[in-house]
């Protein structure tokens, strides 16, 4: 039985109007038959399968459909047609830096985002510290979040983060986080998981990352399965020829 | 039912942690904190009194406690209900980042609501000694209308969070719905002038309906029928199963509107 199984996924996307114009302009839009709502499918039939320990790196250029899959796989939307079945817990991390109350402390901050992945209590507690120490913010603890500059923000969600101790790990961009030496740590951190025999699906832009580290690969383009191989080099070589314009679609 | 309380328990880390940033934010930068829980009820019962029993003569007996119990009642429902309704959006960098019953969130405005309605109760209590009242053992029914209205304002909020994902005209429509309600209430009059046709017609506001329950058992030490008891409980089931069903049809939808 795989980890984890996509099978023909197609998500329906809706975009227009209907955002942000409130119940006059809605009315009054209806009356005049000015109203507009775009449907557009971010993801059209892609279909995957992991076993436990293998790693999917999914490339593709902006609007490819790399980050809704990734919210179907998650559970935070669902399909339109097709099935995703999951074994065992899923941790998503999706654009860490955001999502955080500039209001609250970073103590508190760090508890809720805790609580958000599917912590305990106990585990916050006996490993706050490490995060702390980890994210080098012990002088901030009780600073409001909003005080703190955009490196340490991410820096903390990195931190955070990288406890997780899922059976299927959903990485969005969050390998390279802060700069120089944190930078080091925090790929060092990310290996660690990966080799501790989670399922991963990363989306990564980088073409070296994805290359030396997935062991299948899945390409996607306006939405729709270019190829999907565990030939990795051969497909990364054709994207790198389909980036530089050398190759047509 | 069992399920939801499975996922609660799952989910009970966040619920605590999101209680507590509710409570955290709601009172930063004041200088009383929680002491304005207390207090502005207690204004509001000081200008509700000045004004009606001194400028128009009011001559309900205990009205002191009249006032303050139809006060509490509506302002426990407002405040549930119009800080309820923004929580699904305020929360939207969460929920589309994280796969969380989106509910939590809505349960823990109520938490912190509840919490200032218990405060106030105490206050009840008080008023209701320093009225001369005295206390029977019919006081344990009030367990009823609590637990109702704590389950009305869930549902209410439900449907209001669900409308305010999609038109936040609603803030504007609902603060103006509240204060009709709040007039249409009797909080600082009697309805005894009315014909019984009228009188009849103010139980079909819910709101009205828990008022009066407080009132029936502090005040007059009677019991309510058995059929009003059942005409609250119709209240709270229809709206607290139109609000689930919203949120159970558009669960995956609201992703769309934030």
């Amino acid at each position: 039985m795989s980890i984890l199984e996509a099978k023909n996924v197609s998500i329906r996307y809706i975009t227009g109007d209907f955002k942000d114009i409130g119940l006059k302009e809605y009315v009054l839009r209806r009356i005049r038959n000015d109203y507009h709502v775009t449907e557009f499918w971010a993801d059209r039939d892609v279909s995957f399968t992991l076993e436990r320990g293998e790693m999917l790196g999914i490339i593709g250029s902006n609007g490819a459909g790399k980050s809704t899959l990734l919210k179907a796989v998650s559970g935070i939307m669902e399909p339109t047609k097709g099935s995703i079945h999951r074994e065992g817990s899923i941790a998503a991390l999706l654009e860490l830096a955001s999502g955080f109350d500039g209001e609250l402390t970073v103590k508190e901050n760090a508890y809720l985002r805790g609580a958000m992945l599917g912590y305990t209590r106990k585990f916050m507690d006996d490993t706050y510290q490490q995060i702390i120490d980890f994210a080098e913010l012990q002088k901030f603890e009780d600073r409001p979040f909003k005080q703190l500059s955009s490196g340490m923000k991410s820096r903390l969600a990195f931190s955070i983060a990288c406890l997780v101790k899922p059976d299927i790990l959903i990485l969005d961009e969050v390998l390279s986080v802060g700069d120089g030496a944190f930078r080091k740590k925090s790929e060092e951190k990310m290996r660690e998981i990966i080799n501790g025999g989670a399922t991963t699906i990363l989306v990564s832009h980088s073409l070296e990352q994805v290359r030396m580290m997935c062991t299948k690969v899945l390409w996607l383009h306006k939405g729709r399965q270019i190829d999907l191989s565990t030939d990795i080099n051969n497909v990364c070589d054709r994207y790198q020829q389909f980036l530089e314009g050398k190759l047509k679609l | 039912m069992n399920r939801l309380l499975n996922k609660l328990k799952q989910h009970q880390f966040l619920f605590e942690e999101l209680v507590k940033r509710d409570f955290k934010k709601k009172y930063k930068g004041t200088f009383l904190g929680m002491g304005w829980s207390i207090l502005s009820p207690l204004l509001t019962l000081l200008v509700m009194k000045l004004v009606f029993s001194v400028f128009f003569a009011s001559n309900v007996e205990h009205i002191t406690t009249y006032i303050f119990t139809g006060n509490i009642v509506f302002m426990f429902f407002n405040e549930a209900t119009s800080q309820g309704m923004t929580s699904l959006i305020s929360n939207a960098s969460i929920f589309t980042k994280v796969n969380v019953p989106k509910y939590l969130f809505l349960l823990s405005k109520n938490v912190q609501t509840l919490i200032n309605f218990s405060l106030t109760l105490i206050l009840l209590a008080i008023f209701c000694v320093l009225d001369h009242i005295a206390f029977t053992w019919k006081i344990v029914l009030l367990v009823y209308p609590i637990v109702l209205l704590v389950l009305f304002n869930l549902g209410v909020s439900l449907i209001l969070s669900a409308l305010y994902v999609f038109f936040r005209d609603m803030q504007y429509l609902w603060s103006f719905f509240t204060m009709l309600l709040m007039y249409t209430s009797a909080i600082f009059y009697s309805i005894d002038r009315y014909s019984p046709t009228v009188q009849n017609m103010f139980l079909a506001n819910p709101i009205y309906l828990f008022i009066r329950y407080f009132r029936k058992i502090l005040i007059d030490a009677s019991i309510p029928s058995f059929g009003y008891h059942l005409l609250m409980l119709f209240d709270v089931v229809v709206v607290l199963s139109v609000g689930c069903l919203i949120y159970k049809k558009n669960n995956t939808k609201f992703l769309y509107y934030v």
